[in-house]
């Protein structure tokens, strides 16, 4: 092969132009490519003439909600970015953090949602597939792999479908390709019956001074095409993912891209391998909008132009136009470009990866992406424009009208609940929560977890993943440094309040971090929401971004990189608003990381912040009897939580902390019931009197009247409420003393003894003056059953 | 003189750098990778074939692998006596090369299974083995097709000769039994007749330190074998 771009390019003639004149099938084609008639104006007006078809494929993927973020771009723009320890933020591929010496982690949280619902398999692998391209394109090496499932509920006929595919698909390629899954979260929601959230999140490690950008830079340097054979699939899969559905939507199978872990595990390690020798000036991934986004992103970046001749692109079936050329949605494939001398070791290695690898063009100083086809200037369109002209919106926002509620209103509310809860049975609740999540052992099963021999802590811990990292780039004082990691939402809150609900998916992230005896240093989001078009959607995400913004502002955790999933909607329904949170953060000794769950005896101790009452509102009790208004969800007290993380911190470093986690879903009861159920072998149980608890922390009491008419209400909202910045600690007996001063000092929590773990493998909570017991159970009677459903 | 490993690399090996660090960090011993294509093995004192999904498990898994240049030479380095391990994906290629009987199917309930779970230790006839026999060991498996089958005559020989080194054990918290996969006699590992070749579908690799799953139990396993090399 030559290794040089030669040809009478400047001679061929530019391709037919499509003919804009008004008329019904002009409009049908800005219509597929779901193009707005302001759009074709400035297409027109940086094209100066109409365009051709190929050029109006690739401005309709470049310019597509996936690609240009142009509902968000105003909002994102109000995230906290900055911080010491960040090293590349939002706009690269992915957001880099540093950890510990030159030692950095990489990490990027990524929707595949519209692909995943279509065709669950190859959707749910292909999206592992992209972010940790993502990841590795910078140079870093994935070690973990996490992600976050939305699925409708479990009645519903497609969500066992879809469970059983997404999970094998995930499994499947990140197993294959041996970077660990190590966590995330799982839920059901009427909102995702026709619309399934899979969001993927990948990190690697990275030295901090080789992070590598994909520039084209170079005039004369060669465009090398790496990777998989370019075929029919996932042609505008970009504009898919911007694109609504409605519920014939399923059916539509074309545009799905089919995923080849094995091509991946090669082009992985045949990219570390390049950039480690230095072989490559620029380097992309192919993600969505193929060849296309690939080729534009690289030229903008250098400011340079790319000229491309789409005869020499490796094809896996035949008379491919320039059209499917260039929006092929292939996977496994790169984009590198290269010094003309570096093309024989370049492909020497390639070729011991048996990756096909093609010269397919040069770096020009013309601004102007020209692609050529079969003697035919199909594309020639200029750099710049294509990006800093891209539409950007801002559109309308109308508030959801607002639940108010006054304290008289919320403390009803909080009664009727609990009236419902006692009338149920406290120990009939608490069995039928431990049921809710489903079986997310059998997910778990099929995931490996432990290749790379850095799990500390995957997702059976249940808590935040904890990583050993056991790196030559960290600060040698650190042998023992790990990552802290997780991923979540909590969707039931976003739907109360957007705004808030979306500032605890960071509080939670950042204190699951910090139960395991971490500290969160970074964040990546994935915003899933409906359709921006509506005003109220849109509302909830400047909301949500707000939200988000606001946590990470508080709690020191910028956001670092993220990627947007509008018009999650189907047949004009909307999905809650699910903007995920993904967070890294440092654990200084893997060997102090408190265990989530129950390892010894002791005291078992409630910290929680002063002040705050817990609340039904999203609560999953309240979602399990199918209530919807039930208040307000719980308010966040930012000096507690920054003291309790603190406190936490400070408690690990003691080598005091035995078992810590955070009150989540289903509250304290709920809580304590997993920590139990968690243990290995599971022989202990716990024995809650929630006396005191009840009365330092739900305010229901002080009214004598009501709460002799229901006198275990303030200890069922203490026991089922949920919380925000609240812990269930066991700690070590003989570090006690150690702690005295510590826990003396807390101005804004309360930290208080609940309970104590038990031999006897029987729970009980008791509660109120007359030592009436709610119940006293054995542990083997908790273990949920899963008869309702199971997702195998 | 100190004893040197093979670590023989296909594409898509995936475990090659977690058994090189095991070795390394917890005994001191020097491996080096083998690439396939190579037609010479390295003068070493032994073979490791390491998990992961060679050539993506396309054909059957470790089949594509089981004719590539260099597993001409580990069968002749076996043959003559020389110490080979193969793990998981190692493990389908030695049955795959007939360097040991049997073959691995489909996991019975036809998914991915990753867990811990506990491993009867046999001596049987291996020189490996002797100090592990009648132990329980803790150790993680991850694999697709790891359901060891071999009929009945063969399962009476490996039994005869104590070809069996591992079983699967039940554990409390496994409420199907000791058997994940659905292996003829719950097997997990076996050696081949001449006592050099072993094979198993756990991850000795990933249980060496308490920290990361709280076992180290892998380490005996890797002792056993570097002791035949010595």
């Amino acid at each position: 092969m030559s290794t040089s771009i030669s040809g009478d390019y400047s001679s061929y003639p530019l391709a037919k132009t499509i003919c804009d004149q008004p008329c019904s099938e002009f409009s049908e084609l800005l219509r597929s490519h779901k193009i707005s008639d302001t759009e074709y104006v400035r297409i027109r007006n940086i094209l100066n003439r109409p365009p051709t078809m190929a050029e109006l494929g690739i401005f309709s993927a470049m310019w597509s909600e996936h690609c240009s973020y142009k509902s968000s771009r105003v909002h994102l723009k109000r995230l906290p970015t900055k911080g010491p320890q960040v090293v590349v933020g939002p706009g690269e591929n992915a957001g880099v953090v540093r950890i510990s010496g030159k030692l950095c982690v990489a990490f990027k949280m990524e929707s595949h949602n519209h692909p995943s619902y279509i065709e669950p398999y190859q959707g749910a692998a292909t999206g592992v597939g992209g972010i940790l391209r993502d990841v590795f394109c910078m140079g870093a090496r994935p070690f973990a792999n996490l992600n976050c499932l939305r699925f409708g509920e479990r009645i519903h006929p497609r969500t066992k479908y879809l469970v059983t595919n997404v999970v094998k698909g995930i499994g499947d390629y990140g197993n294959c390709i041996g970077v660990p899954t190590v966590g995330g979260s799982v839920s059901y929601h009427k909102s995702y019956n026709g619309n399934c959230l899979v969001n993927a999140m990948t990190l690697g490690t990275i030295h901090e001074d080789q992070i590598f950008k994909g520039f084209a830079r170079g005039p004369g340097n060669l465009v090398v095409y790496v990777g998989s054979a370019t075929g029919r699939d996932g042609i505008h899969g970009a504009t898919m993912a911007s694109d609504r559905f409605d519920s014939q939507a399923s059916k539509s199978k074309t545009t799905i891209q089919v995923g080849d872990p094995f091509k991946e595990k090669l082009l992985l390690e045949a990219t570390l391998e390049v950039l480690d020798k230095g072989l490559v000036v620029g380097l992309q991934d192919m993600g969505a909008a193929g060849l296309t986004s690939s080729a534009f992103e690289m030229a903008g970046r250098a400011e340079n132009g790319l000229l491309i001749d789409l005869d020499k692109v490796p094809i896996r079936t035949s008379a491919m136009s320039a059209y499917e050329l260039l929006l092929s949605e292939s996977q496994e494939r790169m984009l590198m470009v290269i010094k003309p001398e570096c093309w024989e070791p370049l492909k020497e290695i390639l070729d011991r990866w048996l990756l096909d690898a093609a010269i397919i063009g040069k770096v020009t100083t013309t601004g102007r992406v020209q692609i050529y086809h079969q003697g035919i200037l199909e594309a020639d369109v200029p750099v710049g424009p294509i990006t800093d002209d891209a539409p950007q919106y801002t559109r309308p926002i109308k508030a959801r009208s607002e639940e108010v509620w006054s304290e008289e209103e919320i403390r009803q509310s909080d009664r009727d609940i609990c009236a419902k809860i006692a009338k149920w049975g406290v120990l009939e609740s608490l069995k039928n929560l431990m049921e809710e999540p489903g079986d997310i052992t059998s997910i778990h099963l099929q995931y490996d977890k432990h290749i790379g021999n850095r799990t500390v802590k995957g997702p059976e811990s249940q808590g935040a993943a904890v990583l050993w990292m056991k790196s030559d780039l960290a600060d040698p004082q650190e042998p023992w440094l790990g990552v802290a990691t997780v991923a979540l939402c909590n969707e039931r809150y976003c739907l109360v309040d957007p705004f808030w609900g979306a500032a605890h998916g960071v509080t939670k992230a950042a204190r699951m971090i910090a139960a395991a005896g971490g500290k969160g240093l970074a964040t990546t989001d994935c915003l899933n929401y409906g359709n921006p078009e509506n005003p109220e959607v849109m509302w909830e995400i400047s909301q949500g971004i707000d939200g988000i913004g606001l946590a990470c502002q508080e709690l020191q955790t910028p956001i670092v990189s993220g990627n947007v999933s509008l018009y999650n909607e189907t047949d004009g329904q909307s999905i809650a608003p699910t903007p995920m949170i993904g967070m890294v953060g440092k654990v200084d000794d893997v060997r102090l990381s408190p265990s989530a769950t129950i390892v010894g005896g002791g005291d078992l101790y409630l910290i929680t912040p002063k002040g705050l009452s817990p609340r039904f509102g999203g609560s999953l009790v309240a979602k399990a009897m199918g209530v919807s208004k039930c208040g307000p969800i719980p308010a966040i007290s930012w000096d507690g939580e920054r003291e309790s993380m603190n406190f936490l911190l400070t408690m690990t470093r003691l080598g005091a902390l035995q078992s810590c986690r955070d009150i989540g879903s289903g509250g304290l009861l709920v809580t304590a019931t997993k920590m139990i159920l968690s243990s290995d072998p599971n022989q202990e149980g716990y024995q809650l009197d929630l006396d005191g608890a009840a009365i330092q922390s739900a305010q229901l009491g002080q009214d004598q009247k009501l709460s002799q008419k229901l006198s275990s209400t303030p200890e069922i909202l203490c026991a089922l409420g949920e919380r925000s910045g609240s812990y269930l600690v066991v700690l070590h007996q003989d570090k006690i003393p150690l702690c005295r001063d510590e826990i003396q000092d807390l101005k804004y929590n309360h930290f208080t003894k609940i309970g104590v773990i038990t031999k006897s493998a029987t729970s009980a909570l008791s509660w109120s003056q007359s030592d009436s017991m709610p119940f006293q159970v054995s542990i083997k009677e908790l273990l949920p059953s899963f008869q309702k459903w199971s997702t195998t | 003189m100190s004893t040197k490993l093979a670590i023989i690399q296909f594409p898509g090996s995936n475990c090659d750098q977690d058994i090189l660090e095991a070795f390394t960090r917890h005994f001191g011993v020097m491996s080096t990778f083998v690439w396939h294509t190579e037609n010479r093995l390295p003068k070493v004192d032994g073979v490791i074939i390491p998990g992961g999904f060679s050539f993506g498990d396309y054909l059957r898994s470790g089949a594509l692998a089981a004719h590539s240049p260099i597993m001409q030479e580990v069968k002749s380095f076996g043959r003559a006596g020389g110490p080979v391990l193969g793990i998981c994906n190692g493990f389908q290629i030695l049955t795959e090369s007939m360097m040991l009987p049997g073959a691995l199917l489909r996991n019975k309930n036809r998914k991915f299974i990753c867990k811990y779970l506990y491993l009867q230790a046999h001596g049987g006839r291996s020189s490996y083995h002797q100090e592990l026999a009648g132990r329980t060991l803790a150790m993680p498996i991850a694999h697709g097709e790891g359901n060891y089958y071999i009929d009945e005559e063969g399962y009476k020989t490996l039994e005869g000769e104590g070809q069996i080194l591992f079983k699967y054990a039940a554990s409390p918290q496994d409420r199907e039994g000791g058997n994940p996969n659905g292996s003829k006699g719950s097997i997990a590992g076996i050696v081949s007749s001449n006592g050099r070749v072993m094979g198993l579908m756990p991850h000795p690799e990933r249980a060496t330190d308490q920290i990361l799953g709280g076992s180290s139990d892998g380490l005996l396993v890797l002792k056993a074998f570097l002791n035949t090399t010595m």
